[in-house]
């Protein structure tokens, strides 16, 4: 991927993705991460090489929670099903369905401003859950939002992951958000953004949260870490 | 433990009357003060400074009362006036809302559309009422219809740049969901780039309807054929020294303003000071 201003963003990128596959791609900022993301998803058209996405049902969570401010929780999780033209019974459905999915029942009336931030992740979460989306990809999608929710996040996600069965890529700059969800890591370089490494997470699902604290977890974010610090310099 | 909750309970009701009324106090009060203030310096002005043959300048506030409102002849007339003037500012503000948001909504559907047009509003903007009216009166006469124009010109550009504005408010982020999900123009314009303008298009409104009064009551000054509106008061009024007349159609037409610019004050707090962040409409 070049951009128009000459900047080389990504180089040689090349992955598979399948169903039950959680793939997260870590990186230092500024390595294209989100770039990668945008491709994928179509967004953004490679200056060169090809993508293969499943777009027709994408699962996609975005940096911040972009709900609509002017509809409450329920309306906003109705929004993709709205727009991809699902009848209003099976909508409500739905709707209810990926509510229970994010734990935000009690709150379907209220307006995002007076959501926390990690409600308002959880309700943008719902939103692409009503398409129960083949693939899903996750554009840094905890970043803003502080330590414990962040945990929390992640070991809902990755229940989710476990339930739905999506196809997912994930992308962060957290390490031990990275193992701790995934079932593979891949590590890219700064720009422009390449893949250096890549590892397997052997760990079982469902992943409970005194899984942080394991030693094998503790070796693996360490392994990871060493190849980020190498494509660092 | 029941008794105790109790008596919180109703020491709550308690404090909470006092603190509404203290509220109501806190924002009526000062607004009634500063009025006080105004009418005893308008008093003074009248009584202390003017000698009596130089009182006409301004009338005391109670003769104003008097012969503007409590006299039956004037009052009809006034407010024979007054409708009119609320007509044409209806209108105009009507044909204002059309026109602007047909204008806007082209505009934020291409750039090269609003690079087109947007110089031309401002350019129409800027054009003085006073140097178009024999223009106006060429091509409309010098009845309601150029009354109306002159309306529309002046409540146009607030409506025009606010809903502009608002329509291209909707983060980035917004329009990209929209886009994953190959949402068509029609959808992306109606589900995300209009309610995300609702703040701005009232805010608008709000300034436009004050200015439609305006433009009524300037457009009845300049054009005067037929029922006579506000302007025709003043004007007749101003030529004859009928100070208190004068006054009293001041007073009118200035609270007509007041009364658009609070009505939609009231439909803005409905429409979105719900899940507005910034809601201080009143």
């Amino acid at each position: 991927m070049i951009f128009p201003d000459g900047t080389e963003a990504l180089q040689n990128i090349t992955f598979e993705l399948r169903r039950g596959e959680f793939v997260t791609i870590v990186g230092p900022s500024g390595c294209g991460k989100s770039t990668l993301l945008k491709i994928a998803s179509g967004l953004l058209q490679p200056t060169n090489g090809t993508v293969e996405v499943d777009r027709e049902r994408l699962g996609y969570v975005f940096q911040d929670a972009t709900l609509l401010p002017w509809r409450t929780v329920s309306k906003n999780v109705e929004l993709l099903a709205e727009l991809h033209g699902i009848g209003v019974q099976e909508r409500k459905k739905l709707v209810k369905e990926s509510i229970e999915l994010v734990d935000l029942e009690g709150f379907e009336n209220h307006y995002p401003k007076s959501l926390s931030g990690g409600m308002k992740m959880r309700c943008s979460l719902a939103r692409s859950l009503t398409l129960k989306p083949p693939v899903f990809l996750f554009d840094e999608p905890f970043g803003a939002v502080d330590e414990i929710t962040r945990e929390h996040l992640n070991e809902e996600t990755q229940l989710l992951f476990k339930q739905e069965g999506f196809a997912g890529l994930f992308i962060t700059h957290s390490i031990s958000e990275a193992v701790f969800m995934s079932t593979k890591v891949l590590v890219m370089s700064a720009r422009p953004g390449k893949i250096v490494a890549e590892f397997n997470i052997p760990f079982e699902y469902p992943r409970k949260p005194e899984l942080r604290f394991d030693a094998a977890f503790a070796e693996m974010c360490g392994k990871v870490s060493v190849e980020l610090r190498g494509s660092h310099s | 433990m029941n008794t105790l909750s109790k008596k919180q309970e109703s020491s709550a009701t308690v404090l909470s009357q006092p603190s509404r009324i203290r509220k109501y106090t806190s924002s009526f009060l000062p607004p009634l003060i500063l009025g006080a203030g105004v009418l005893g310096v308008w008093y003074y002005i009248s009584y202390g400074l003017l000698e009596e043959k130089r009182r006409f300048l301004l009338r005391p506030i109670h003769s104003v009362i008097e012969i503007g409102f409590l006299n039956g002849d004037n009052r009809t007339e006034s407010l024979q006036a007054l409708w009119s003037s609320t007509e044409v500012a209806l209108i105009g503000l009507s044909i204002a809302i059309g026109l602007g948001f047909v204008l806007a909504i082209l505009m934020s559907q291409a750039k090269f559309l609003e690079r087109a047009i947007f110089p031309y509003m401002v350019t129409l903007q800027a054009i003085p009422i006073l140097a178009i009216v024999p223009l106006i009166s060429f091509w409309f006469g010098t009845g309601q219809r150029s009354r109306v124009v002159v309306c529309v010109i002046i409540a146009l550009f607030p409506i025009i740049v606010n809903t502009l504005f608002g329509l291209q408010s909707a983060e980035r982020g917004m329009h990209d969901l929209f886009t994953l999900h190959h949402a068509n123009r029609l959808t992306r314009l109606r589900k995300l780039m209009f309610p995300a303008a609702l703040p701005a298009i009232f805010a608008g409104l709000r300034i436009s309807a004050g200015l439609s009064v305006i433009g009524a009551v300037v457009g009845d000054f300049f054009f005067g054929k037929g029922e006579a509106g506000i302007g025709q008061m003043l004007k007749k009024h101003a030529n004859r020294l009928n100070g208190e007349e004068l006054l009293s159609c001041v007073i009118l037409s200035s609270a007509l303003g007041v009364l658009v610019f609070w009505i939609f004050g009231v439909i803005q707090n409905k429409a979105v000071g719900r899940w507005h962040e910034a809601n201080s409409a009143g």
